[in-house]
């Protein structure tokens, strides 16, 4: 199991507002390694700089060797970071399905040129982005509403089908941002059971959840995050177990 | 009509509206024989390519821009000036003509199309109005407020294309099915999710892999050809063309078009263009007051009908289909 995602001496500042600072981690290949931490501790930050929205301060990224730094977000896509949002966007304006084929951009080919002509390659490759959409759909179970207004669906579809656009785009490493926020103990078990579904198929997830019960039970290592920096990291049963990180939860009084 | 995600049957229907629709424009010439309804219906064409190279821009990938009429200035006036000053062909300066505006497009829409909403408004406004005041105040070049005039209409050898009418009615009508059949290539295709992607949540596309920025300039440049393609039709037909035709106007009686017929609807460019070009013809007694029936059009739309009448039409088709099914049970 080598080294996926490596991340080493990270820091965020907006302004005079230090958010992360000296924050580093390796994700192992295949794991499941969720980060978790109260309110305001930098997590949604450090999503927002591993996919490329925020340039970090100071700090280096690698994905399987490879430098992130500098890179658009776009690359960063095209290179296999996957991630979704806290509040969930979707193309409002599109099918269901549609928002899935959005995420097959990314490994298909057709320039504005070619699709204007609607030539025979651009035909063949538009079959092969809606099969490839229609399977990713089955495999969250939404498959029987593609053609609905994609933000007509309840909320609960609505975070799948979030993620079945993100897995469209091949990542190798997948951030999911609390992806349970909203959904109900019944939708909660079936994201569990989605998340190592997804891990089955090799592909990395990094997690940030609330949810206790969701990330002991499914994570493989899990990182706490405290005030921006890094408190500990460890298997579940060293997290529940640590006083810094029962003290961060609980306040200092105890 | 959406032409949205088609796919099978919905791909069958989009080429028999298109074959429907071509039908029907090469038989209204011998409906309309007036010389003067073809004018107008040229006129209409031409209004058609611009609106839907507008509507991909706007209705598709979501940027705004009031300054249109300023690329169909452009396509118009730099291929009349070198028709006129350097004495070259039309059918070399009107390519040459679109060539060049839209590398201009690609000049200025790489800095603004950065702008979103109401700023990227602001800019493409004041790009309007820069190339508007630069027609009039480089009258050695532009003949001033008084317009471009002896620019050569369009002619194979002897034959001339602009009379009679319906001559330049099929040619006009030509480009407009080509514009449509490219357009709706376009939006029903990886690149067209890409930009309506972007239209829905521009960073949710980006995280998705979509170069957002590249796709915006892309489509930006295309709708900025297309508004030359209408502005040399224009010039090459009237052998004239002033200032006053290619102002802040005529870029919001385009953009009136797109809401008016419905954003992100073709069809609906195609009847936002007709309602509106027809309806002045309709409305002489208004003269100089048009701005206003537009503006007020144009809130109506966006108050009672906001995907536009495409969608009104659809909604009464479908009620009208309903009440004769209910009457042919009762």
């Amino acid at each position: 199991m080598g080294i996926l995602l490596e991340v080493s001496g990270l820091k965020m500042s907006f302004g005079g507002l230090v958010v992360l600072e000296d924050v580093s981690f390796t994700v192992n290949q295949g794991e499941i390694f969720s980060i978790i931490g109260p309110n305001g501790a930098g997590k949604t930050t450090l999503f927002n700089i591993l996919s490329g929205i925020y340039t970090p301060t100071e700090g280096r990224m690698w994905i399987d060797g490879d430098v992130l730094n500098g890179l658009r977000m776009h690359d960063i896509a095209r290179r296999g970071v996957g991630r979704t949002f806290q509040n969930v966007r979707l193309f409002g304006n599109m099918s269901v399905i549609e928002n899935v084929m959005v995420g097959r951009h990314c490994r298909t080919r057709s320039g504005f040129f070619k699709v204007l002509g609607r030539t025979r390659a651009v035909r063949k490759e538009e079959t092969q982005i809606r099969e490839a959409a229609l399977s990713q759909l089955e495999f969250v179970g939404l498959s029987d509403c593609s053609c609905l207004p994609a933000t007509s669906l309840p909320f609960g579809s609505q975070r799948l089908l979030e993620i079945a656009r993100t897995l469209a785009a091949e990542p190798r490493v997948l951030f999911l941002d609390e992806p349970a926020a909203g959904l109900n103990p019944r939708e909660t078990i079936l994201l569990s059971r989605l998340i190592e579904r997804i891990r089955e198929q090799g592909i990395t997830v990094v997690l940030v959840e609330h949810d206790m019960d969701l990330v002991m039970g499914i994570s493989d290592r899990i990182m706490v995050l405290n005030n921006g920096r890094k408190l500990c990291e460890g298997v579940p049963r060293e997290i529940q177990e640590h006083p810094e990180v029962i003290a961060a939860y609980l306040g200092d009084g105890i | 009509m959406h032409t949205h995600g088609l796919s099978g049957s919905a791909r069958t229907n989009h080429v028999l509206y298109l074959l429907l629709f071509a039908a029907v424009m090469a038989a209204l010439p011998w409906v309309f024989r007036n010389e003067y309804y073809i004018t107008v219906l040229i006129f209409l064409g031409i209004n058609v390519i611009l609106v839907v190279g507008l509507n991909a821009l706007m209705g598709y990938a979501g940027q705004i821009s009031l300054g249109h009429a300023a690329f169909f200035a452009c396509g118009a006036y730099i291929s009349g000036i070198a028709n006129t000053r350097l004495g070259l062909s039309p059918w070399i300066t009107f390519p040459v003509g679109m060539l060049l505006t839209g590398c201009l497009a690609f000049l200025i829409g790489k800095p603004i199309l950065r702008l979103k909403g109401n700023y990227l408004a602001m800019a493409t406004l004041g790009f309007g109005l820069i190339v508007e005041h630069l027609l009039v105040e480089w009258g050695e070049w532009t003949g001033g407020p008084s317009g471009l005039i002896h620019v050569e209409r369009l002619s194979i050898g002897s034959i001339q294309l602009y009379a009679p009418g319906v001559r330049y009615y099929y040619l006009v009508w030509f480009f407009v099915l080509c514009v449509i059949i490219v357009v709706s290539n376009l939006v029903d295709s990886r690149v067209g999710r890409a930009l309506r992607a972007l239209h829905g949540s521009e960073l949710a596309a980006r995280a998705l892999g979509v170069d957002t920025a590249r796709y915006k300039l892309q489509v930006f440049v295309l709708s900025a050809l297309l508004a030359a393609l209408g502005g040399g039709l224009y010039v090459h037909y009237l052998g004239f063309i002033a200032p006053a035709s290619c102002g802040l106007n005529y870029s919001i009686g385009l953009v009136t078009m797109v809401v008016v017929g419905g954003m992100a609807n073709l069809w609906g460019s195609v009847l936002g263009a007709a309602f509106l070009t027809l309806l002045p013809q309709f409305l002489t007694v208004l003269r100089d007051y048009d701005i206003v029936v537009y503006g007020l059009i144009l809130v109506m739309t966006v108050l009672f009908l906001p995907h536009g009448i495409a969608q009104g039409v659809a909604v009464m088709v479908r009620a009208v289909k309903k009440r004769a099914a209910a009457g042919g049970e009762g």
